[in-house]
């Protein structure tokens, strides 16, 4: 098992494949085909073009706030992948990668930063919960999904995700200790990009890693090289297996960087240093999957190039329809407070719908 | 005096205090580094250090339980919540012990503290950046809460509040802080907590509001001048303690009476306003007292909060009612 060779306390960190694509670890390799790997690879492509159409969009005043993915694609894809359809998938707000691998239109994930609430509503059949904004509130629910899942009998397993700053929020250690107690079958995935907006995970605790946080709730944890796709699939595979036979849950550290801003509110040059980011740039988790791809000899730049190209013009098509019907109605802002609108409420849409009704004539 | 808009006062009455009163202390989710996601606390932390100004990590309940410790302990805290939608955290400190402390010690142990956070709506951000929370915050006895509409209000309340002996909410509407630009006094002023502030002097009828959008019923005024009607436009500035007096004093005069706040309807400062209103004035009054509030909805994303927030010309149609009833 994974989580006793590289358990919390252990010092160590699992990496498959090393920052120049090679793989260093042959045994651990997760079962996959070449073009397996290669599809996950795309969807990571797709996060990366996603973002960057999204920022270049944000930058022309179209979208509005934005919180960019750029470096932790892997974490997101291949925690992500490891999942079964039917196994609940419970964000914070960072985690592109792993929506468009559970089916998550970017239609939706687009109309979301474009401020619209249907941003929030996924198709049938995607078992997702939507963006939680409040940092850390979501892992309770998370739990509780898990706890559903044990109390009714089904083998669902829940995989839920907090950033590093999240860990420190009474709504952490209080959900880690509920699916401890519980049994819960749940898989912890913190992505810890080393920032929360401008303060350094140094800053954040005082404990050498997050993962550690694991010993004090009896579960067990596991530190992953967050950009290595290989490994971050192997290392949710394994927990989720064993949550799924009755093991309980597992937190994860990815161990990863945002190589972006938190949000396009804030500017990283006044908080951290370039060399630290150009220290990062070469660990980037797209560019040696790439590398691996290409060395196997199922891609190729001019491929990676024109799929990248296509993909953008794709995203852009999809965010001019957004635009063109990201507006909502004014129904909308009142018809799902509750399942039957109450007598006060409907009186004030009506008077509302007066009101615009005076102003056109 | 210099030019300031309300963040920078808020800014440098930070700064000043800090500089004048050694027991002072800031800090925050990036307040000390960044300087405060808004820049309210820019410099701080390279000025008097990062014992005084600091960054905490992500965790609400802790930026507010520790204020009470340090409070206590001899200290004048004034935490920051990063955005009025992620202060619930904390409320069971902020209820259960940051308003009670003095009533639950017999006066032994006092908070003079104070939390300030970004507040209210219209600036096209993320889910729970544009809440208001003035009516749950208001129902707390024990609690001050203040909000001021002008940079020249920030400094002389904000000086109030972090030198007052309990503990006061200061919201700071966000919408403003870089709206325009004001003479603010460097030295010291203070203004009074608990006292509203007549702007405008009128006949007609009495609009109380307060933060942000005071600049909106400012423009509603305009438009209802043209027409002939002349308003009494009163600042609330303090939610909590209500300055019933003035504004009972404007409605005897006025005989009409309108209420208009970003929170939603029901429940809020607008039924407490409304029936001291019926209390003190209900013979003077020609009309029923009215509220033009929130819809009693969440607050939408950016591209639907046009139709929650009030502009001027739904202030003045409202206003105007009120006024031909």
């Amino acid at each position: 098992m994974l989580v006793e060779q590289y358990g919390p306390l252990k010092g160590q960190m699992l990496q498959i494949m090393d920052e120049t694509g090679f793989i260093v670890q042959p045994d651990l390799v997760p079962d996959l085909s070449d073009e397996e790997w290669l599809e996950l690879y795309k969807t990571m492509l797709r996060t990366r073009t996603a973002d960057m159409k999204a920022l270049q969009l944000q930058r022309q005043g179209r979208m509005l706030t934005y919180a960019p993915n750029t470096g932790q694609e892997a974490a997101q894809v291949g925690s992500a992948a490891a999942m079964e359809k039917n196994d609940w998938h419970v964000p914070a707000f960072r985690e592109l990668g792993a929506w468009l691998h559970r089916g998550v239109p970017l239609e939706t994930v687009y109309l979301y930063w474009y401020g619209n609430e249907y941003g929030s509503k996924f198709p049938e059949g995607v078992k997702n919960l939507p963006i939680a904004v409040p940092i850390g509130s979501q892992l309770a629910h998370g739990v509780g999904l898990a706890m559903a899942s044990n109390i009714k009998g089904e083998r669902d397993v829940t995989v839920a995700y907090i950033g590093d700053g999240g860990t420190s929020i009474g709504d952490f250690s209080e959900a880690l200790n509920f699916a401890g107690v519980f049994e819960a079958p749940i898989v912890f995935i913190i992505q810890n990009n080393q920032y929360a907006i401008s303060v350094a995970r140094h800053k954040q605790t005082k404990a050498e890693t997050l993962v550690q946080k694991a010993v004090a709730a009896g579960i067990p944890g596991i530190l992953v090289d967050g950009n290595d796709l290989m490994a971050m699939y192997a290392a949710t595979k394994d927990a989720i297996d064993r949550a799924r036979q009755g093991g309980g849950p597992t937190l994860i550290e990815a161990y990863t960087y945002r190589l972006g801003a938190h949000t396009t509110s804030d500017d990283p040059t006044k908080y951290r240093e370039d060399s630290e980011v150009e220290k990062w740039k070469p660990k980037d988790p797209i560019k040696r999957m790439k590398a691996y791809l290409i060395s196997r000899g199922v891609w190729s730049e001019e491929q990676d190039e024109a799929f990248q190209e296509e993909y953008g013009e794709y995203a852009l098509e999809v965010f001019r329809k957004v635009e063109a019907e990201g507006e909502p109605k004014v129904e909308d802002l009142f018809k799902y407070t509750y399942k039957e609108m109450p007598a006060h409420i409907r009186e004030q849409y009506e008077e509302y719908l007066e009101y615009l009704e005076g102003k056109v004539e | 005096m210099a030019l300031m808009n309300l963040i920078g006062a808020i800014n440098h009455t930070l700064d000043y205090e800090m500089g004048r009163d050694e027991s002072v202390v800031v800090f925050g989710e990036d307040v000390g580094l960044e300087g405060g996601v808004f820049r309210a606390t820019v410099g701080l932390q390279e000025k008097y250090g990062a014992k005084r100004c600091f960054d905490t990590p992500i965790a609400e309940a802790a930026i507010v339980g520790t204020a009470v410790g340090m409070a206590i302990n001899g200290l004048k805290p004034v935490a920051e919540i990063q955005f009025s939608g992620f202060a619930y955290p904390a409320f069971n400190q902020i209820i259960s012990h940051v308003a009670r402390m003095r009533n639950r010690t017999r006066g032994q142990r006092n908070l003079p503290l104070v939390i300030r956070m970004p507040h209210g709506g219209g600036i096209k951000a993320l889910e729970h950046h544009s809440e208001s929370l003035d009516t749950l915050l208001g129902h707390i006895p024990g609690l001050k809460v203040v909000t001021p509409s002008t940079p020249y209000d920030a400094k002389g309340l904000l000086l109030s509040a972090i030198r007052d002996e309990d503990p006061v909410i200061f919201l700071e509407p966000s919408k403003i802080y870089r709206a325009f630009r004001q003479e603010v006094p460097e030295d010291d002023y203070t203004i009074p907590l608990g006292k509203a502030k007549v702007l405008k002097q009128g006949t007609d009828v009495t609009v109380v509001t307060w933060g942000a959008y005071v600049h909106e019923v400012l423009k509603a005024d305009k438009i209802l001048q043209e027409e002939g009607i002349n308003a009494e436009i009163i600042d609330l500035r303090t939610i909590s303690p209500i300055d019933g007096e003035t504004i009972i004093d404007s409605v005897q005069k006025t005989g009409r009476f309108v209420v208009i706040h970003e929170a939603a309807k029901s429940f809020g400062p607008g039924a407490e306003l409304i029936a001291l209103v019926n209390e003190g004035a209900f013979l003077y009054l020609e009309a029923p007292p009215t509220r033009l509030a929130g819809f009693d909805v969440t607050i939408p994303l950016p591209r639907g909060e046009h139709h929650y927030f009030l502009d001027a010309d739904r202030m003045a149609a409202g206003i105007r009612k009120v006024v031909r009833y």
